[in-house]
């Protein structure tokens, strides 16, 4: 039986229970891709998060959403295991992070490497493959076709030969899901990847995560716009420093959680992003009444 | 020891008896002479030479270089090779990974290890002051990672102060050494500015060693060290042990900077570690020919300095391979193809040229529109009243264009003397490109107007600029957009495709 999920946030004002009904048995062994417990994570000893609770079902994409400061760069620095963590557990797949590392993907924020280094589009792609080989191992022609396939599918493949600095900031964030892709993961952890990309580059990220999804792969996605979340995103975690609210974007997305993720913060635009989520989900359930 | 003092010796004796001077004259005498005054004197400089001093014409001093004779020069060669190969491979992965004043920092914080190695056994043992400096490196490096750790302070203030402290400490150590009765025979002098006929044959055995285990290293655990220096998280979360390998590597650097300290110099050492690299990544896009490169210019600017410092007799080491090092920098930056500055002069120099000339060639058009296309040939003078500029520099810009073979002049007895009744004509090619350019300027135009909505008196500056730019796939796509159109909105006819060929 799929266990039946519950938000869990700690603050119990909040409750917001997910009404979903019970699955068929066809999933009857299906661990959560990502289980956490009481999750606090520190730095010098101010803790940024705190009492983190979440189990994201598999297939699910999950917008990680907050204010600046809220602590959703850190949470997924804590499950990629590059935080140490003051309480509380992380399991990846019912493991610890270190047993599963080929089975998460990892898209790091684009500030966080040096785009002048010696490399090429395709060095950079054959990197996600490094995880599968293990010490003492080259990459082999295949894995070169793989990544090759992987820039083709992020649309890159003219680039592959391109010195990575000659790149545009929508082209990197290509290679930087192209890499995530060639490592073939179950999981996949992404911070900010539509920070300073073009449209089409946003529209052609969101096809592979969609892509992704009917796949049965789980993404967990790091978001700072919140009029795209709701269209994006069949999930929200909506984050400051503490779990505000968790479950499917219908239950969650709505004025008064922002209020409390947000505080005094919410804009104009979020304002005018709940109004198309309300639309949106009015409109969907019309649909589901038709049928 | 010895054969410094034999070498300051034979070369006092000369100043006061033989000196066979080349036939240079003065100037050469006082070099010379001068020379041997540096020599006399008892700083470091004296006492880092190569070989000893009984060649007297630098053909002479060059060909024994080459052919390698002395087993003391056969020694420094091999040395300086494995140091600057060890030193060029191993200072690219600081240079890519932004740590360059780490080698720095390492270079420093080996000299008291250097003075505690001395001091274990009184002697200038390799293996002694190999294990010490190795220590005190490994320290000071520790120290900097665990400052910027515990504290906020960033990583550069850390490593200028253990650079510094560790530096102080080891000068005190090493005077007080020299201090001492055993002290003044030391050789630890050589440390300071390097001296690679002090490379000892348990030296030359250290450095192979570590040659070796660099090499086996880095060939082992390229991918490992390539994922954690382009993005050390991404790496770990690959489960790479970021932290074992970092500390892999430092222990490389450390063993390669101890290593070289003899050759080198404690001051200068880090530059070997830093130019070559610096040279090659100027070079290069690729990591693995990064390393490379820096290993043949590391190589080639030891045995550069050791050549200059034997062809010159008397001169340090050290100095001369880190100015080789330096010279092949600037080689690089300057005519390096990709990144270089001269091509990126030539480059522009060539674009703004052609802009000239397309800009001649569409003021012919114009004349040649205002004539309703029935005059073919024109006179210098006409451009000069359609450009509003001087008869020179439009005699000049024909002239170009003669030469780019996209006109000719028709009055061939007065060959390129031009004047303002010279007549000249497009050639086919000039015709064409001419048309290109309108067209350019026309459909920019339009585009502007009509799909951006620009104001038609606000349009033509930029059309102006982007003209010469707009490439064949780019102008077809404006063309669609604007469904072929016939006149700019200025309502001048726009040349269309099948004119321009024709």
């Amino acid at each position: 039986m799929k266990t039946i999920r519950q938000s869990r946030s700690i603050d119990p004002t909040i409750d917001n229970p997910m009404q979903e009904p019970p699955q068929s048995n066809q999933s009857a062994k299906a661990i959560a891709p990502l289980e956490i417990h009481d999750l606090t994570v520190a730095y010098t000893k101010r803790p940024v998060l705190y009492g983190i609770d979440l189990e994201v079902p598999q297939g699910s994409i999950v917008g990680v959403i907050g204010p600046n400061g809220a602590g959703k760069s850190t949470l997924i620095k804590a499950v990629m295991g590059l935080l140490p963590v003051a309480s509380g557990w992380i399991k990846v797949f019912g493991k610890p992070f270190k047993k599963a590392v080929t089975r998460v993907g990892y898209v790091p924020q684009r500030e966080s490497v040096d785009w002048d280094f010696p490399v090429n589009a395709l060095d950079v792609v054959l990197m996600g493959r490094y995880g599968r080989l293990g010490p003492f191992k080259r990459p082999s022609k295949a894995d070169k076709e793989i990544a090759m396939a992987c820039l083709e599918k992020v649309k890159m493949e003219d680039y592959a030969k391109r010195q990575i600095s000659n790149l545009s900031g929508g082209q990197q964030q290509r290679v930087f899901l192209a890499r995530a892709l060639a490592q073939e993961s179950d999981l996949y952890l992404m911070d900010e990847p539509f920070v300073g990309v073009d449209a089409s580059t946003e529209a052609a990220i969101i096809d592979i995560l969609r892509e992704l999804q009917s796949q049965g792969k789980t993404l967990i996605v790091v978001h700072h716009d919140l009029t795209t979340a709701p269209e994006y995103f069949d999930r929200i975690l909506l984050l400051n420093m503490r779990v505000v609210a968790f479950g499917k974007t219908e239950d969650v997305f709505n004025f008064e959680n922002l209020q409390k993720a947000y505080g005094g913060r919410l804009s104009i635009l979020s304002e005018v992003a709940l109004t198309r989520a309300r639309k949106k989900f009015e409109g969907d359930t019309r649909e589901n009444v038709s049928e | 020891m010895n054969r410094i003092q034999k070498t300051r010796a034979s070369a006092e004796d000369r100043n006061d008896t033989v000196v066979p001077l080349p036939s240079g004259g003065g100037a050469t005498s006082r070099a010379f002479v001068s020379i041997l005054v540096t020599l006399a004197l008892p700083t470091f400089a004296c006492a880092a030479k190569i070989g000893e001093l009984t060649e007297t014409s630098w053909k002479e001093q060059a060909f024994d270089f080459l052919t390698l004779q002395h087993p003391v020069l056969r020694t420094a060669v091999l040395g300086v090779l494995l140091i600057g190969f060890c030193c060029g491979v191993l200072g690219s992965f600081l240079v890519v990974r932004k740590l360059s004043l780490l080698g720095d920092t390492l270079s420093h914080a080996v000299l008291p290890g250097v003075a505690m190695g001395f001091l274990w056994n009184a002697s200038k043992d390799a293996w002694a002051i190999f294990v010490g400096a190795t220590a005190a490196g490994i320290l000071g490096v520790a120290l900097v990672g665990w400052i910027k750790q515990t504290t906020h302070l960033k990583e550069d203030a850390a490593m200028g102060m253990i650079l510094a402290g560790f530096y102080g400490l080891g000068i005190c150590m090493t005077t007080v050494i020299q201090n001492m009765a055993m002290g003044n025979k030391s050789g630890l002098d050589k440390f300071f500015f390097g001296q690679a006929a002090a490379l000892s044959s348990g030296d030359i055995k250290l450095l192979g060693i570590i040659s070796i285990i660099t090499v086996i290293v880095i060939l082992i655990f390229y991918k490992e060290f390539l994922a954690i220096s382009f993005d050390s998280g991404f790496a770990q979360t690959l489960g790479m042990p970021v932290q074992v390998l970092h500390y892999a590597l430092m222990a490389l650097l450390t063993f390669a900077v101890v290593v070289s300290l003899q050759a080198v110099g404690v001051v200068l050492v880090s530059a070997l570690l830093i130019t070559p690299a610096a040279a090659a990544y100027l070079l290069t896009d690729r990591m693995h020919w990064m390393l490379a490169l820096a290993a043949l210019f590391g190589m080639l600017s030891g045995v550069l300095g050791a050549f200059i410092s034997y062809l010159s007799n008397n001169l340090p080491t050290g100095p001369f391979i880190v100015l080789g090092a330096t010279t092949i920098f600037l080689l690089a930056l300057f005519f390096g193809p990709r990144h270089g500055l001269l091509p990126k002069i030539l480059r522009r120099r060539k674009q703004r040229r052609r802009i000239a000339l397309e800009n001649t060639l569409k003021s012919v058009f114009h004349l040649c529109e205002s004539a309703d296309f029935k005059q073919k040939v024109f006179e210098i003078g006409e451009l000069v009243t359609e450009r509003n500029s001087s008869l020179s520099e439009i005699e000049s810009e024909i002239r170009n264009l003669i030469k780019a073979g996209m006109a000719t002049h028709l009055d061939k007895e007065r060959d390129l003397e031009l004047s303002s009744q010279a007549r000249f004509k497009l050639t086919k090619i000039g015709w064409h490109r001419a048309c290109e350019i309108v067209r350019n300027h026309r459909l920019w135009e339009l585009y502007l107007t009509n799909a951006v909505h620009y104001q038609t008196d606000h349009v033509h500056d930029d059309a102006e600029d982007i003209e010469h730019h707009l490439g064949e796939d780019l102008v077809k796509r404006i063309e669609e957009r604007l469904e072929n159109p016939i006149h700019d909105p200025h309502g001048k006819l726009i040349p269309s495709r099948d004119a321009i060929n024709a």
